[in-house]
């Protein structure tokens, strides 16, 4: 998985190690979302990650977004302005059908 | 002599002036201004843009939801107009991402967290503590009443 693009792809292959290896996750997506937005090609600035993690587990929808925005402060220190994540336990992501919606479009819209 | 002296004069006192303007103009990416923003208002929203015109599609998302529970009167505060405020806000709720909600003084989440309590219903509860009433909630009623 991490073999292919992984120079070209810095922020994103860091941003997995790190959710891989601090959550555990039973699942994992990193989605490098930048495109959507008004930065240049390549960029590595707006990403939405899904981590289904049984460290979840017994914490309010807060904190476990403050404890994924801490495991990639540096990240989110450095370049990276956007991330929006589904944070959810095992259970939780097989009752929701495992779907996680779409990320709204850059200026506005309907948003929904 | 007379002329380094003046220069260096000149300049100490640019700098002086400047520590002066920095010691007494409001910061308003300090910890009592944000304090001042947020402590008891019902709902404050941190956002890229204004609520009419948004910058950004996640700051966007907050003002949509706001908008379905009819809460029109909320206090907004673009960042993108005020740096300071904009890297204020971040270290004030040790979160780094915009947009933020505060309801009450409280730090609520992002926008992440707003689509989620409103898609699980929470968000009407949050707001019944603040004192507003969500719109969502008579559209209920008028259901029920229909039904």
């Amino acid at each position: 998985m991490m073999s292919v693009g992984q120079n070209e792809k810095p922020v994103e292959t860091s941003i997995r190690n790190k959710l891989s290896e601090i959550f555990k996750p039973s699942y994992l997506e990193v989605n490098n979302e930048s495109y959507m937005h008004s930065v240049p090609k390549g960029s590595e600035t707006h990403f939405k990650v899904v981590v289904v993690s049984d460290k979840f587990e017994n914490l309010p929808l807060i904190k476990r977004h403050r404890l994924v925005n801490e495991t990639l402060k540096e990240e989110l220190d450095s370049g990276v302005h956007a991330l929006s994540m589904v944070t959810k336990t095992l259970k939780q992501w097989e009752d929701s059908g495992q779907k996680v919606g779409k990320s709204p479009p850059c200026m506005g819209g309907a948003g929904l | 002599m007379n002329r380094l002296l003046k220069i260096s004069t000149t300049k100490s006192t640019a700098s002086f002036c400047r520590i002066l303007a920095a010691r007494y103009s409001t910061n308003t990416g300090s910890k009592e201004h944000i304090d001042g923003l947020v402590k008891d208002k019902k709902l404050v929203v941190f956002m890229k843009g204004t609520p009419d015109s948004p910058n950004c599609g996640f700051s966007n998302l907050v003002v949509q939801i706001l908008r379905m529970h009819g809460v029109k009167d909320f206090q907004a505060h673009n960042v993108l107009a005020d740096q300071s405020l904009r890297q204020g806000i971040k270290d004030y709720s040790q979160w780094q991402t915009i947009p933020q909600i505060y309801m009450n003084g409280e730090f609520i989440g992002g926008s992440d967290i707003m689509l989620e309590m409103h898609k699980n219903g929470d968000l009407i509860e949050e707001l019944k503590k603040v004192g507003i009433r969500s719109a969502l909630l008579d559209q209920q009623e008028d259901e029920n009443k229909q039904g």
